[in-house]
């Protein structure tokens, strides 16, 4: 009795609290609105909560989010992911970012690594200034910002020989998909930038039929590769670069000596070092995936199909 | 003999239209090819999209202002045929020119709005320029009443140009899901040439049947005389 009693002031609980929860969603209060060349742009507040979200009002389309009080402390998941990236190169000098968002990730890693050069590169100007105001997002001599398509962006810099040592292409939201940076020339070409010790994080999708696609061609392009995902949401990082994959043990090194240094953010990288899965080992999609290549890249209509 | 001769002929209409209603595909189809195309190079913004309409609109003018010129000395169905065939073999380069072609203006051209402008220019518009004469050139064979010419000419625009539409979603919704640009390119460009080949050859048995139609009824006349 007393255990049903307990488990339905439990249920009731629960129930008061994921309601709350919703209220307050549909509480945020829209503070800046506009329509770009490319999407409406809107930033909502809630509780303290800053999100830039693109097109509709939907949970799904949140783009970045900000702590308004504390803007260090990264809030998604998959951005802290993204950090995953410093376990295969820990001291990246020159770091490329395709496709801005909030720009927590920029002023993240510029608090991290005050000497890098980091270039951000963003197809809409109104998100870089909707980052700049509202986002804290900030440009010096080491961060800037670049008003590009990212494809033509690594087109030109491969031109003019530039290298990174780290690349972190996260062009893609829930509702559309840039099909010309998802193709097997684009990686190669990405591949390409890459200084000898550089890595590619790229944020991109683990549902849909897409994913087999997706990593085949990754596969192709960089041989094995690791994923990054964690159980609560449905990003996956894939992590790739020009040299064999780092062994293990010297993973779970770094993860330790990184800890500190990340840990104002918010990011636990050694939960995260933990959450990679090297498709050497697992090769989770058929080997007679189709490739995604400039000549067949309909990956908006694969990911309908789920 | 005589009906004979009319039955075949009689099938010269519904052939024009096919023909205007597979080129009205074909040039929907490649127009929205060409997004997928210059997209490597120049991107997929707005501006991509404003290049590429331009191109195709501005050398349609030029089409139907040189189709209709044309059409003014000896108009045949066999001219007709040669224009699909001219059409087909202008299309060719888009599938096996347009990355040298491209890189070529992405090098010259930093600005990706006349880089898309010029590589769009360069690599559709000879195509469509031919492509636009078969309209005009489509009225010119089919009017022979004045009276009916506005209704024709009605008639043709709507088979072109739902062949335009449908060319534009089938491309869009499926071709591209199944087919890589290039085979799809060319799929076109076979198309156009056998449309082509198929009303050359039409006209010459139309001109057979009515050159032996002549001689017979030429024998009849001795005959009777």
């Amino acid at each position: 009795m007393n255990k049903l009693a307990l488990s339905l002031l439990i249920a009731m609980l629960v129930n008061l609290v994921s309601s709350v929860a919703l209220n307050t969603q549909a509480n945020a209060k829209t503070i800046h609105s506009e329509r770009s060349l490319y999407r409406n742009i809107l930033v909502e507040e809630n509780n303290g909560l800053r999100c830039l979200k693109f097109n509709v009002k939907s949970a799904k389309t949140q783009q970045s989010c900000m702590l308004v009080d504390n803007p260090r402390q990264l809030v998604f998941n998959y951005t802290k992911l993204l950090f995953s990236g410093l376990l295969i190169n820990p001291n990246p000098e020159r770091i490329l970012i395709i496709g801005l968002g909030g720009g927590s990730m920029s002023n993240a890693l510029h608090e991290i690594f005050p000497n890098a050069n980091i270039t951000n590169v963003e197809i809409d100007p109104a998100v870089i200034k909707v980052a700049r105001s509202y986002f804290s997002f900030f440009e010096n001599e080491q961060v800037t910002s670049v008003v590009q398509d990212g494809r033509i962006f690594v087109k030109r810099a491969a031109l003019k020989k530039q290298q990174y040592d780290w690349i972190i292409l996260d062009a893609f939201n829930g509702d559309y998909i840039p099909e010309h940076l998802m193709t097997q020339e684009f990686l190669q070409e990405t591949k390409n930038l890459l200084s000898a010790n550089g890595v590619l994080a790229a944020n991109t999708f683990s549902v849909s039929d897409l994913y087999n696609y997706e990593s085949a061609t990754y596969k192709s392009v960089f041989g094995d590769f690791f994923n990054v995902r964690n159980n609560n949401n449905s990003n996956r990082i894939i992590l790739a670069s020009s040299k064999p994959l780092p062994k293990p043990a010297v993973i779970a090194e770094r993860a330790e000596s990184l800890n500190k240094k990340l840990r104002p953010f918010n990011v636990d990288i050694k939960v995260i070092s933990r959450q990679m899965t090297s498709t050497a080992t697992t090769q989770d999609w058929p080997s007679d995936t189709r490739l995604l290549t400039d000549q067949y890249s309909p990956a908006n209509l694969l990911n309908l199909k789920h | 003999m005589t009906n004979k001769n009319n039955k075949i002929q009689q099938w010269q209409n519904p052939l024009i239209y096919l023909l205007a209603f597979s080129s009205g595909f074909c040039i929907m189809g490649i127009e929205l090819l060409g997004g997928r195309i210059l997209a490597p190079f120049f991107g997929s913004s707005v501006h991509i999209w404003g290049s590429i309409i331009t191109v195709f609109m501005l050398s349609l003018s030029f089409g139907y202002l040189a189709g209709g010129k044309l059409s003014t000395k000896a108009a045949s169905l066999n001219r007709y045929g040669l224009i699909f065939i001219f059409a087909s073999i202008a299309i060719l380069p888009v599938a096996f020119y347009s990355q040298s072609i491209m890189e070529a203006i992405f090098l010259a051209i930093e600005d990706t709005r006349y880089g898309s402008l010029l590589a769009s220019m360069a690599l559709f518009f000879v195509p469509t320029v031919i492509l636009g004469m078969i309209s005009p050139y489509s009225v010119r064979l089919l009017v022979t009443d004045k009276e009916k010419s506005g209704q024709v000419a009605g008639f043709l625009y709507f088979v072109s140009t739902l062949g335009s539409a449908l060319g534009t979603i089938i491309t869009s919704f499926y071709l591209v899901l199944l087919f890589e640009v290039n085979d799809i390119i060319m799929v076109f460009s076979a198309t156009l040439f056998v449309l082509g080949l198929s009303a050359m050859l039409f006209n010459r048995l139309n001109q057979q049947k009515s050159v032996s139609e002549n001689n017979s009824s030429n024998h009849q006349g001795v005959a009777d005389e």
